[in-house]
């Protein structure tokens, strides 16, 4: 079990930046985050479109401003949990006993949720028929691709990860490509590459379809798509992948006893406290009168939140405000050497 | 200002004024019409805001920018007249648009 003096779920800019300003307080921090990197939407939704509203940075990409602002909290050494989602929370005397979906605990007597519109998850078929193959023969992500060795193997989507796969597993199995229109998004190359399969017979591809209907009584047998003016085919299958992106879902957040609005969270806009005494919560996911869903509002959102956290973590010393420019303490902290 | 019809996936209308330069999103979310999620605030960086336009007014909508046919590719169940509201600005030639909403946008 981790004790610490707040756990902050999610890490986009603005649980970062909190991350910052407890470590310049001098409080500990763990962030859990969901995807398997840094970043939040940031990284995971737009690391190469420019942003322009970031105060002094007339212009940064998603993907600039996540690693400075990684740098920015490299002093305070801070434990990142990702691939990892809070699933339970307990209070436990004046703590909360937090547990997550890979089985760590954590207890501290701080928690921020800066968890953005909730967790990124893969959006699935629409096809209820989809749902009994779930995990098994009906796939959104790969773990093993031994799996797909000498089987038919139908993949939905037009992106990087439907093309990067189809392409992949056309070694080795047979390999159906599905996408709703005839453009495709993911690279060039990978665009280019596909195609050259097809004509070297490597790799089917259907476009304009989309699923209708996912066929098999207890093993999946076929896939039956259709197309804008409701003709449809059936392929057989052994495997059937799904890549359309990600979703947001605010997930076991909903069942924490928390005061929901529209899928944000209301808080006090003097410490950002929700609530529930001990959960915070900032960024794209808390609301008040006036809220901007701002990445700046966010960061002054987690400063005025992280001074909230202090008095729950130190219910005994007094808060002294202090400047970087000027406070030994501050720059202690920071690992800067004094003169 | 233009009337726009939203119409929810159980057939319940909305007829809403919308104020020009607002998006079909905007007018939706600040009307609290149910159905339009619109997770990223309008930056075409989700497909939450998805809806179906009806056919007749689906081509005298400005084209789509570049861009929004990928996001579309992740919405829920998107078909030829598939649309992210939130690129759908509203002026008054849009008066008497009707869009159809998704059974769900996740």
């Amino acid at each position: 079990m981790i004790k610490t003096d707040a756990l902050i779920i999610g890490a986009g800019p603005t649980g970062l930046f909190c991350a910052h300003q407890l470590g310049i307080i001098g409080l500990k921090c763990e962030i859990v985050d969901n995807l398997d990197k840094i970043g939040g939407q940031c990284i995971e939704l737009y690391p190469d479109k420019p942003i322009y509203d970031i105060p002094a940075i007339p212009e940064c990409t998603g993907e600039e401003l996540t690693n400075n602002l990684i740098e920015q909290i490299k002093p305070f050494n801070i434990n990142f949990h990702l691939s990892d989602r809070v699933q339970e929370i307990k209070k436990e005397k004046k703590n909360w006993r937090v547990k997550t979906l890979n089985g760590k605990e954590f207890l501290t007597p701080n928690i921020v949720i800066a968890g953005g519109v909730g967790s990124f998850e893969p959006r699935k078929f629409p096809t209820k028929s989809a749902d009994k193959f779930d995990g098994k023969t009906v796939l959104y992500s790969i773990k093993d691709k031994t799996i797909f060795k000498d089987k038919s193997v139908v993949i939905f989507g037009g992106g990087d990860s439907a093309l990067d796969w189809a392409i992949e597993l056309s070694k080795s199995s047979k390999v159906t490509l599905i996408h709703r229109r005839d453009e495709f998004r993911g690279a060039q190359s990978s665009v280019d590459k596909v195609k050259e399969l097809q004509k070297n017979n490597k790799l089917e591809i259907f476009t304009k379809y989309s699923i209708k209907d996912i066929k098999g009584n207890g093993k999946l047998e076929s896939v039956e798509i259709k197309d804008d003016d409701g003709n449809s085919k059936l392929i057989s299958a052994d495997y059937v992948l799904g890549f359309f992106g990600l979703i947001m879902q605010l997930g076991p957040i909903l069942d924490w006893g928390l005061n929901i609005d529209k899928k944000t969270i209301p808080v006090n806009t003097e410490t950002f406290e929700t609530n529930k005494q001990g959960i915070f919560a900032i960024g794209d996911i808390c609301t008040y009168p006036g809220k901007l869903k701002l990445i700046l509002s966010g960061f002054h959102e987690g400063a005025l939140a992280a001074r909230g956290c202090f008095k729950y973590a130190r219910p005994d010393e007094k808060l002294r405000f202090e400047f970087t420019t000027t406070s030994k303490a501050v720059q202690n902290r920071l690992g800067l050497k004094n003169d | 200002m233009a009337k726009i019809t939203y119409i929810e996936h159980s057939g319940q209308k909305h007829e809403i004024d919308v104020a020009n330069g607002l998006t079909v999103m905007e007018g939706a979310v600040q009307n609290d019409i149910p159905g339009i999620d619109a997770d990223c605030g309008g930056s075409m960086a989700c497909a939450t805001c998805h809806v179906y336009v009806k056919e007749d007014w689906f081509p005298k909508l400005p084209n789509k920018e570049t861009g929004e046919d990928d996001m579309l590719d992740q919405a829920y169940e998107p078909k030829a007249n598939s649309r992210l509201s939130c690129q759908i600005t509203v002026s008054d030639e849009l008066n008497g648009l009707v869009v159809h909403l998704p059974e769900k946008q996740v």
